[in-house]
């Protein structure tokens, strides 16, 4: 890596951490209505003192808790490939560094929710996922990457689909940037399988 | 001045209404805009679509609906699957989908879609 680049990277995140920061301050102060929201902050940072929002309502619980669903039948739909023996390194490698992105989505939507009142949905049995995704017709490697392919994309283009409803621009936020990991997901999926990126701009979330 | 805004988009959608809804098209956005949730044959996230046109709205066995959708007390058709897509809040306060279809041109195509499911 370049210095340049190196520099532009570590620049970027140390703002990045600054501007979380600053909006921190701004809670602790009493500002709410500034910055990241409470609930926002505590996906975003896994600190639980401050999940407790004003502006979110049970509505963006019920969204946070479909979004629960969809990372948990993620997770299941990587434990099947992984499991299925079609992976060969290095894409095992990676399809298990993708599954414990997920559980991070999990964990961080467990925790919210639960922050904000509301009760976490369990996740479903092995089984009931093997047939609800069909993994009794997943045959090769690329299958399985297949499947895994097109629920990134579906989960980015919900999580992008989701985004207006939210009452707390916070958590709408934090569902922007489970978007950009399901995004990333797809865009790494798709290359190994060897797929066009899209020719046109804007193909996802309309 | 409002009324004459109304006019303009009246004229500006009118050929656009007058296309026939493209089912393969539909198909398409189902498989990229809904597939996170929905299978045609399997509950995920939200309901199995399979013969939801015509359907009760809140009736496939097995999932656990909002109280909104379940005592909706309607039928999907044409009418209401556009104004659930186009909002579904809107249309039925306390629902759980929470996810909308902004084109309704896209909702035509996915509605054509979901009339194949049968
Ligand atoms: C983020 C997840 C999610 C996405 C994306 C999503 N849905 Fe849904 N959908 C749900 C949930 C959850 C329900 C059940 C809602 C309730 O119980 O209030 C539902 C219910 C429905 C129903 C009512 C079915 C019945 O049995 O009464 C229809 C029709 C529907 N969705 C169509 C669609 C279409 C078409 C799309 C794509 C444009 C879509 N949905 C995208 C989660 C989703």
């Amino acid at each position: 890596m370049s210095i340049e680049t190196t520099r532009l990277i570590t620049g970027m995140n140390r703002g990045e951490t600054n501007s979380i920061l600053t909006d921190r301050r701004a809670l602790l102060r009493g500002a709410g209505t500034f910055g990241l929201s409470a609930a926002a902050i505590a996906v975003l940072g896994g600190c639980e003192s401050m999940a407790a929002s004003k502006s979110a309502t049970a509505a963006d619980v019920d969204i946070l808790n479909v979004a629960l669903g969809l990372e948990h039948e993620a997770i299941s739909a990587y434990q099947l490939g992984a499991q299925s023996g079609l992976l060969q390194d290095p894409v095992l490698q990676v399809a298990v560094a993708f599954q414990s992105h997920h559980k991070g989505h999990r964990d961080a939507l467990v925790a919210t929710i639960e922050k904000l009142g509301g009760k976490p949905v369990a996740e479903q049995s092995m089984s009931d996922y093997a047939t609800a995704l069909n993994a009794g017709s997943l045959k090769s490697q690329a299958d399985v990457l297949h499947l895994a392919a097109r629920l990134e994309k579906g989960a980015a283009n919900a999580y992008l689909g989701v985004i207006p409803t939210f009452g707390d621009k916070g958590l709408a936020q934090v569902a922007g940037r489970l978007a950009a990991d399901e995004t990333m997901h797809w865009t790494a999926l798709a290359s190994a399988l060897g797929e066009q990126l899209p020719a046109k701009a804007l193909t996802f979330g309309a | 001045m409002r009324r004459l805004v109304l006019a303009t988009c009246a004229v500006l959608l009118a050929p656009e209404a007058a296309i026939a809804a493209d089912p393969a098209r539909g198909a398409e956005i189902y498989n990229s805009r809904c597939i996170a949730c929905h299978a045609p044959d399997a509950n995920r996230v939200g309901p199995k679509h399979r013969g939801v046109v015509g359907r009760a709205a809140g009736s496939v066995p097995g999932f656990a609906y909002s109280k909104a959708l379940k005592g909706a007390g309607l039928t999907w058709d044409e009418a209401t699957l556009d104004r659930w897509l186009a909002d579904p809040e809107a249309f039925l306060p306390g629902q759980r989908m929470n996810f909308r279809v902004a084109d309704p041109a896209d909702r035509a195509d996915l509605i054509a879609y979901l009339q194949t499911l049968r």
